[in-house]
């Protein structure tokens, strides 16, 4: 190869100053200040009080866990809702309907959270259009709590998670050759063995990308748990909300910080190691 | 006379474009089958509506005397190799091969068996358990093949399977399927743009253009007496020229020339002569041959395929005449003069 | 299942529904907040009381309108102030990345290539945590040891921009990146042969050829920042960036002014995103 130029450095000193800078070092802080704590006289010492701290308080490793189980179960179902819709827009449908159908699939995703759980906030509402609507053709009399429910908070996951499993999905299920499809049924395949033999084996890869994208979205985020859900809904990204900027313990909040990054990457591992996918192919 | 498949005046249009016209034809039990003709003419199509993938508008398909109108591909006894081969990525040849024979949950031990024997007819005993990315286009063909042919069908579809490969595999695989379809004896229907394949390796074979057959027949028949104009141009090669008149048993070309052809029966608009049936400076006296003064203006060396381009003395038309590579024609150079006898038989005239 | 396989009428007609039901689920709360935009009320749900500009324009000690609200449209220029200092930064540094990965080859590349995809997977909230503290360090470190006070890297804008632009590098350089895929090396050997240095190889062939990609990295990265939360939650100073402003009212004193504003992103977005597809239909 020729030797290294100076072109290649140019290229590089950005690069290595963004990443060292603003992600290798903002996570070192991180780590370090996780196992600080602050003494009585106002000295920071060593301590895994921060960590104890999150193991043997209930609350925190119950809502931790609480909160693992639910993003899971968010992410299953994103799968199973959006995975028709995306056979649909492109093994169904011609190319010149799908694109713009796709199309309003991703416009949720720029207008942003806040806008769409906030447009949730409004349907769900004792007086928000879906009970309105219900109680004018009859069918109940008095509204339905809706909101402030783990029901709210799990509609407001999934519309966001769905969303981004869509897009990878498609993207497998472009890849796979109709003729694929045809093969099996000509072999002798139902409809049902053509799904789980061929369609979802050759997906897999496409699936579970996307289920790790937004298992990580799920599990990190805020603004769904915090205006769509209730007291009895909490969210561990809220407790690490609350000790940075309520309570100011930031030792804690940075433990707790470091817990999710390394707990959600082990559940992600797990599920790697079940579904049999290496990481390498998953991630492109 | 007991037909594999029957088909009966079938039609498939598409909006108003007819891509299949109402063709109509049979197909004997345990021969070789082949549909030829360029892309766009319907045989794909018509590949298609025998295997299931695409709806008949009208007219009907039998198998074995039974319509296939109400069946669904998957319950149909007929298999179809795709051109693309279809083989699945994420099994293995063994997967692959066995995947129709799991289909009719049969006995584990009962669709190993099959497998191992289908394999070893192939010539692939022994890959069993490698992924199917990993094989070459000549073993990939073979999966393809077993993975149908272990089934037992009635008849057996192959779309332009020989495509991909290379010059020589393909010229390999034509003998090898030949061989495989006389061997085991299903009905092989064989649709290709090439008429190499289609000759070499079919007992029938029909022409198509435009969605109708123009011809079916031997590969022979095919060959030496092409029923109509299309025919005649596709198969094999020859020299076409427009007639502008007949009469009195004499045609006469649009450059003026005058051959002898008698014994027509109607006006004809095209003639075709082929490279091979000229014979050059003929010695011997034969009978019923139009001798044609030639010179040689170009010499196409090509093997056994040698040719050599010729001018008609009196009109000036530029014809094709296959080259014998014997010692009789080692001197002939450009520029000489030549006699080119051919039969009248092998003067072919049609109506349009 | 494809069309080419026979499906039951029953089979297409359900599938067909369900296709409905889904995009009504996907437009619902939009819909709902554009039209209780224009509400005659001072609630921000049901019941509708007519038709009404109102909290748009308003100016009046019930209702303050969109446009009459100073500190919704600081915050609105804020976002956009913050979006395209980020967009222009992240797209600069992603398309260096994009470069240097795909065409250069060195040691720790692939460790850096890990690096570099790690905002993908990080939560947004520990992202945000990260660079806080790093910040908060910095800036107490060099205030203890130099005297001096770097302002930005307290909460403030130019941290949120900061903040930003470490993740929104990682998406320009995964879209800059999967054109750059598609380029034939040749064309930058045939430059080369003609006595470019590479540099000029890079800006006179590489970089047109992208053109189009890094415009479109641009735009995401500009709606990326604009729409984003949790990062910026933690950095924002005494300018709050719209969906944080928007979040503090949601909580705290949500008028219909916030249907309003919904209103105008669901618009702008959707109008960009149909003029964009309308656009890309013409070329082909």
């Amino acid at each position: 190869m020729k030797k290294t130029s100076s072109t290649f450095y140019l290229l590089l000193i950005p690069v290595l100053l963004w990443l060292i800078v603003l992600i290798v070092v903002p996570h070192m802080d991180l780590m370090f200040k996780s196992f600080r704590l602050e003494t009585d006289e106002g000295n920071m010492i060593f301590s895994l009080n921060n960590y104890l701290t999150f193991f043997q308080d209930e609350i925190y490793w119950l809502t931790f866990v609480k909160t693992a189980l639910y993003s899971i179960f968010v992410t299953f179902l994103a799968f199973v809702v959006t995975f028709p819709v995306a056979f649909y827009l492109t093994k169904v449908i011609g190319k010149q309907y799908s694109g713009f159908m796709t199309l309003l699939l991703l416009i949720p995703i720029w207008i942003g959270e806040l806008v769409t759980v906030y447009g949730w906030m409004i349907l769900l509402r004792d007086n928000g259009v879906i009970n309105n609507f219900l109680m004018k053709i009859g069918l109940i009399n008095s509204p339905i709590e809706m909101l402030f429910t783990n029901f709210s908070m799990t509609i407001g996951l999934l519309y966001m998670s769905m969303l981004f499993m869509i897009v990878p999905m498609m993207s497998a299920l472009d890849s796979l050759d109709d003729s694929l499809i045809e093969a099996a049924s000509d072999l002798g395949a139902s409809k049902w063995t053509i799904f789980r033999q061929i369609i979802i084996p050759y997906t897999t890869p496409g699936i579970v990308s996307g289920g790790i994208i937004v298992f990580m979205l799920v599990i990190g985020d805020f603004v769904a748990p915090n205006i769509l859900g209730g007291k009895s809904s909490l969210w561990f990204t809220e407790q690490i909300y609350n000790k940075f900027l309520a309570s100011f313990n930031w030792e804690e909040g940075a433990a707790f910080g470091f817990l999710l990054l390394l707990l959600s990457s082990i559940i992600i591992w797990v599920a790697l190691k079940l579904t049999g996918q290496k990481l390498e192919r998953v991630g492109s | 006379m007991s037909y594999v498949l029957e088909i009966k005046n079938v039609t498939k249009k598409f909006g108003d474009f007819k891509a299949v016209d109402s063709v109509s034809f049979n197909v004997e039990d345990g021969g070789f089958f082949s549909i030829l003709g360029g892309s766009g003419c319907g045989k794909t199509t018509l590949l298609r509506m025998i295997s299931g993938f695409e709806e008949v508008t009208h007219g009907d398909l039998l198998v074995r005397g039974k319509s296939m109108e109400a069946i669904p591909p998957e319950r149909r006894p007929v298999n179809i190799i795709f051109q693309n081969l279809a083989l699945f990525p994420m099994m293995n040849v063994e997967k692959n091969v066995a995947f129709g024979l799991q289909r009719q949950r049969l006995p584990k031990k009962e669709v190993n068996t099959r497998v191992e024997e289908m394999l070893e007819r192939v010539g692939l005993t022994g890959f069993e358990k490698k992924k199917v990315t990993e094989l070459s286009g000549g073993q990939r063909q073979r999966v393809a093949i077993a993975r149908s042919l272990v089934l037992n069908p009635s008849i057996l579809l192959l779309d332009e399977p020989l495509g991909a490969l290379d010059r020589k595999l393909r010229e390999h695989m034509k003998i090898e399927l030949k061989m495989l379809q006389k061997e085991i004896g299903t009905t092989f229907i064989y649709i290709t743009h090439d008429q190499s394949e289609a000759l070499v390796m079919s007992d029938r074979v029909a022409v198509m253009n435009q969605g109708r057959f123009e011809q079916i027949d031997t590969p022979k028949n095919l060959y030496k007496n092409p029923k109509t104009s299309f025919v005649a141009g596709f198969v094999g090669e020859s020299n076409e020229f427009d007639v502008t008149g007949y009469a009195d048993g004499i045609l006469t070309t649009k450059h003026g020339y005058k051959l002898n052809k008698p014994d027509l029966d109607f006006q004809p608009k095209k003639l075709f002569m082929r490279p091979e049936a000229f014979i050059l400076n003929p010695t011997e006296e034969l009978e019923d041959i139009e001798l044609i003064e030639m010179k040689v203006k170009t010499i196409l060396f090509d093997g056994s395929n040698t040719k050599i381009s010729a001018t008609i003395k009196q009109s000036q038309d530029e014809v094709l005449i296959a080259l014998p590579q014997n010692a009789q024609f080692e001197d002939l150079q450009e520029g000489d003069d030549v006699q080119a006898g051919i039969h009248y038989d092998d003067i072919k005239c049609y109506r349009d | 299942m494809i069309r080419t396989l026979p499906r039951s009428p029953l089979y297409i007609t359900g599938y067909r529904i369900y296709i409905l039901l889904f995009y009504i689920f996907l437009i619902m709360p939009l819909i709902t907040i554009c039209v209780l935009a224009f509400n005659d009320s001072n609630f921000i749900a049901l019941p509708w009381m007519g038709f009404s500009l109102d909290w748009f324009f308003a100016n009046t000690d019930e209702r303050l309108g969109l446009f009459k609200d100073p500190d919704l449209l600081l915050s609105v220029w804020t976002s956009l102030q913050t979006g395209f200092l980020v967009a222009l930064f992240s797209t600069i540094v992603g398309t260096i990345a994009a470069l240097l990965f795909e065409n250069e080859k060195f040691r720790l590349k692939g460790l850096l290539y890990f690096l570099a995809l790690s905002p993908l997977v990080i939560p947004g909230v520990v992202l945000g945590i990260s660079i806080l503290l790093s910040a908060t360090n910095a800036g107490i470190y060099l205030e203890e040891t130099f005297g001096i006070d770097i302002e930005i890297l307290a909460p403030s804008f130019w941290l949120v921009v900061i903040g930003q632009f470490s993740f929104c590098s990682t998406f320009v350089m995964l879209l800059v990146g999967a054109r750059l895929k598609k380029f034939d090396p040749v064309l930058e050997e045939a430059a080369l042969s003609l006595r470019a240095t590479k540099l000029q190889v890079i800006w006179l062939i590489t970089i047109p050829f992208l053109r189009s990609a890094i415009i479109g990295a641009f735009v995401v990265a500009f709606l990326i920042s604009f729409s984003n939360f949790n990062t910026t939650i933690f950095l924002v100073g005494s300018d709050p960036t719209l969906p944080v402003d928007l979040y503090s009212r949601i909580k705290f004193s949500s008028t219909p002014v916030l249907n309003a504003v919904s209103f105008m992103i669901v618009s702008f977005i959707t109008l960009s995103a149909m003029v964009n597809f309308a656009m890309n239909r013409n070329r082909e």
